[in-house]
């Protein structure tokens, strides 16, 4: 190897300095991920809250002095107060029942299973790898008013008339929502009890606890960060769901999301559009970060 | 106390059956009505057919949107895992400053309402004079899919130790050979994975390839369009039967792929969340 | 020194701002066995790995064989590491995992075949060419990993606790093969480790570290029974350590000690002046327990005692004194073991190493 060589030692010295600078050469691999994911969602966002406070004058044509009107709007409008006080409890219902309905699932493998854990985490992932639109599509074909269930029901004679009110309404977006993110929840609430160590729960009874009190007094309180981020990954995106209330919901069961795509689209008001995408965005936000917050602080003082 | 925990365990049991079924049996109806032989949705079933599958493979516009699906599901799936690739080897090899935040950013598009993502880069599309077409489809879809890229592939890149790289620098080999000789046999498994799954999540995805396209629809608005007409239902059913089969078999191929010599395939290290 | 064959100069290290490598200076003969001994976290493995090139030292220089290979990355570097887990490459099977570092020499398929199994011979793992990385026991790993660096003909061959992951026999048993090699090959051997024991059988010389620095370097007999300090002492086999104030200076030194009372030892070339804490430090190979008292001698009483197989550990209180309990190695006390009951204790106060503080 001809180390002495000028050459060498330049090119040598260059490694030497990115060599002893490991966080550089790291960012350095990581530039080309955060170049791509910034253009595409940091550079949109931030256009956004420009753009939510312009004034739309016409076709594409923007009044750019700046003001608070969207945002104004976005808060006293009826339709809006209604829409995102539906949107947050129809999300709010979906992530409770979703998750109420994943713990004992997730409680099971974790607890139950001894052989064939992994068949059983696939089988309850798999679907949501799937098609959503083919998720939320099978509800439309079993509550529509040709539906499965309305055929069934009619063929066993058991109603005349197909039944109406299974469909186009907050309750039938919270059934299919519930349904379309079940799978989201098992998960994190999985991965927090199977980590539990065991012995912590030998130790429990060793001390006196019945299986019942030990539930509460160890599982649970160890499960909370699973059943959080269960509860964040799913009510965060349902809030902004489009394609649910879109195919089941009906003008009743119509979302926040629906009002942003009509005023991106056929409203064409840009800025009112960006203005109500940041203000769901900061609710949203805020709500979860007070739920995250006190669902620690109340754990934190029990445990 | 022995009995108490046996009933638990059954009842556990019967109802983790329960809810299996409750996560299939809904999705299944759809390629159950598919072999109905009526137009509408009826129970029990008319009687069978392959007829809506036949039309299917008759339907040029059905077949121009399968193209386009698989076009831009391919780019995506390439695009995003490389980039993974790139994002994974930086912050499992590197004590990266302010790593938390950084990542915390690539992963947002997990949660942030794919509406509001779709909206804000149809603006700035539109603003910037671009066009929509596959290209734009295919960009917010790489923003969906990097953040799983980039979960795959660190838990595989956590699994493998690096000392095995320094190893290879060690015995002569600079980065460009580590990388082909070392590194990236090792994490072949996770890219095979994330290539799969990627181009899975793309090829369903239904939101941006909605807003972000013109007219060229992929498959998943393809098949939008068609709902507006009840009598192409059937064939609507069909189409999304075999969608669904396509996905389960990819991700079971991927599963396959991303456990494979992985000692720790009983913590189950997981995708999502 | 002339015949310095690696030489670290003055170099640093600091991780999150923790100096793991202290401003080091040292240098090793061409074909020795150094070793690098201390205890977790002493900043010998960071040591070890700047030398092989796979951290960059903050500051100082090191030169191998007259080269400066400060800014020479890993690859280009005339040394070669066995890690601490081996890092058997999983992907690849005995024979490619030895002819990895073989790419660059452009070798012939029969040349590499013949190497690979020349370098298997030499660690006794003939016939394995084929065994898959996860079909060897951590011994078997050991000597592939061996093999692998050893193909290379480094100049210096780096080993970072290569037996730390071993069982006690099969370690001692490499321990001797190991050293038998080196002899062999004739290839500078730099070694760290936090086994004493193992550090003192195989090395020319020795290093102990500690916090980032070398508290002594010397041969391993020096080491043992010339420790400079008395963390070197601590640290080094079985030592009992009596702490005691200088009463007087003259050609021997007079120590008074709350254990010993007066005791008169070597001046071993220290600057020291009355009233200056230091340490006594003796083996407890050089102590000895009598049933009957003996000039010299002093009365203690049993506190505990333990069965060793090739020798009996006692520990002992000076009866009546106020200070350290001393622990005792010996074969062939015949005196009575019961716990509470007086003996003699004698020593030569030559082997009373005196340590400043």
């Amino acid at each position: 190897m001809p180390l002495d060589s000028a050459q060498t030692r330049t090119l040598s010295q260059a490694r030497g300095f990115i060599g002893r600078r490991p966080g550089l050469r790291g960012y350095l691999l990581l530039s080309p991920t955060l170049m791509i994911v910034g253009t595409l969602m940091l550079i949109p966002v931030l256009g956004m809250a420009v753009m939510s406070f312009w004034q739309q004058t016409g076709h594409m044509a923007f009044d750019m002095s700046g003001t608070l009107n969207n945002y104004a709007e976005a808060f006293t409008r009826d339709m809006y107060r209604v829409l995102f006080l539906r949107s947050l409890s129809i999300s709010g219902l979906t992530t409770l029942a979703t998750v109420v309905m994943a713990f004992p699932l997730a409680f099971f493998i974790a607890f139950y299973v001894k052989r064939h854990k992994m068949v059983w985490i696939i089988l309850v992932t798999l679907p949501f790898w799937t098609s959503y639109l083919l998720r939320v599509f099978s509800w439309k074909v079993i509550l529509g008013y040709n539906g499965a269930v309305n055929s069934g029901l009619m063929s066993l004679g058991m109603i005349s008339e197909p039944l109406d009110f299974l469909m186009y309404n907050p309750t039938a977006v919270v059934i299919t929502l519930t349904h379309a993110w079940a799978t989201v929840a098992i998960l994190p609430i999985y991965v927090s009890l199977e980590k539990i160590d065991r012995s912590l729960l030998e130790a429990a009874t060793d001390l006196g606890d019945s299986p019942f009190v030990r539930f509460f007094r160890i599982i649970l309180p160890l499960a909370l960060p699973g059943i959080l981020a269960a509860c964040v990954l799913i009510f965060i995106p349902t809030v902004g769901d489009y394609v649910t209330p879109s195919l089941v919901g009906g003008s009743d069961g119509y979302m926040i999301a629906n009002v942003i795509q009509f005023q991106f689209g056929r409203g064409s008001n840009w800025p009112s559009g960006a203005a109500i995408s940041l203000t769901s965005m900061t609710i949203v936000a805020i709500l979860v970060g007070a739920f995250v917050w006190s669902a620690r602080r109340l754990s934190g003082r029990r445990g | 106390m022995k009995q108490g925990t046996r009933l638990a365990a059954r009842i556990l049991g019967a109802y983790a059956v329960i809810y299996v079924a409750y996560l299939y049996v809904p999705v299944l109806f759809l390629p159950l009505f598919s072999f109905n032989d009526s137009i509408y949705i009826s129970f029990p079933l008319r009687g069978w057919t392959f007829k809506w599958y036949e039309s299917m493979l008759a339907n040029d516009a059905l077949h121009r949107a399968l193209v386009n699906s698989l076009k831009v599901g391919l780019t995506t799936a390439f695009i995003s895992t490389v980039l993974g690739i790139l994002g994974a080897k930086a912050v499992t090899r590197y004590r990266l400053p302010g790593q938390k935040p950084v990542v915390a950013m690539i992963m947002l598009p997990l949660v942030v309402p794919e509406i509001i993502l779709a909206m804000a880069l149809l603006m700035v599309i539109l603003r910037a004079g671009g066009s929509l077409g596959l290209v734009s489809i295919a960009a917010g879809h790489i923003l969906l899919c990097v953040p799983f890229a980039m979960v795959v592939l660190m838990s595989r890149f956590e699994g493998f130790d690096r000392s095995l790289e320094e190893a290879s620098h060690d015995l002569g080999e600079n980065g460009w050979w580590t990388f082909w000789r070392v590194t990236f046999p090792n994490v072949l498994p996770g890219i095979v994975a994330s290539l799969l799954l990627t181009f899975t999540i793309s090829f369903d995805e239904f939101i941006m390839a909605f807003f972000l396209g013109s007219t060229e629809p992929t498959l998943p608005v393809f098949m939008w369009n068609q709902l507006r007409f009840p009598k192409l239902l059937p064939g609507v059913l069909a189409l999304g039967a075999c969608i669904l089969i396509a996905s389960v078999l990819v991700v079971l191929a991927a599963e396959w792929f991303r456990r494979r010599n992985t000692s720790d395939s009983q913590s189950g290290d997981v995708i999502i969340g | 020194m002339d015949n310095s064959f690696i030489d670290i100069v003055g170099v640093s290290k600091s991780f999150g701002g923790v100096k793991a490598v202290d401003d080091i200076s040292l240098s090793v003969h061409q074909g020795e066995f150094f070793s690098l001994l201390g205890p977790s976290g002493c900043g010998k493995t960071t040591l070890l790995r700047i030398l092989g090139g796979l951290e960059a030292p903050g500051s100082g220089r090191v030169m191998i064989d007259g080269q400066d290979i400060t800014d020479v990355p890993a690859h280009l570097r005339p040394t070669n590491m066995v890690f601490q887990n081996y890092a058997i490459f999983p992907h690849l099977n005995v024979e490619q995992n030895v002819a990895y570092g073989l790419r660059q020499q452009k070798l012939s398929r029969e040349e590499q075949i013949e190497k690979v199994s020349a370098a298997l011979a030499m660690v006794k793992l003939e016939g394995f060419e084929k065994r898959g990385a996860d079909e060897m026991s951590g011994g078997q790993k050991q000597r592939v990993a061996l093999a692998r660096a050893l193909i290379k003909r480094p100049k210096v061959l780096l080993l970072d606790e290569p037996l730390g992951a071993l069982d006690k026999k099969l370690r001692e048993e490499m321990q001797i093969e190991l050293r038998m090699l080196q002899q062999q090959v004739g290839i500078t051997f730099v070694f760290v480790t936090h086994d004493q024991e193992e550090a003192l059988t195989l090395s020319d010389r020795v290093a102990v570290m500690g916090e980032g620095r070398i508290l002594q370097m010397d041969s391993p007999r020096q080491i043992y029974e010339r420790p400079k300090s008395r963390e070197v002492a601590d640290f080094i086999g079985q030592m009992n350590l009596l702490s005691g104030a200088i009463e007087s200076v003259g050609d021997k030194v007079t120590v008074n000690t709350p254990t010993l009372g007066n005791v008169c030892v070597e001046n071993n070339d220290q600057d020291v002046a009355v009233g200056d804490a230091v340490t006594l430090a003796i083996r407890p190979e050089n102590l000895k327990l009598r049933s009957a008292s003996a000039p010299g001698s002093v009365r203690v009483t049993l506190a505990a005692s333990a069965f060793w197989g090739h020798t009996t550990y006692y520990r002992v209180v000076v009866t009546g004194a106020e200070g350290e309990s001393l622990d005792v190695a010996q074969q062939d006390y015949s005196g009575s073991e019961k716990v509470g009951d007086e003996a003699w204790l004698g020593f030569d106060p030559a082997d009373l190493l005196m340590l400043k503080n």
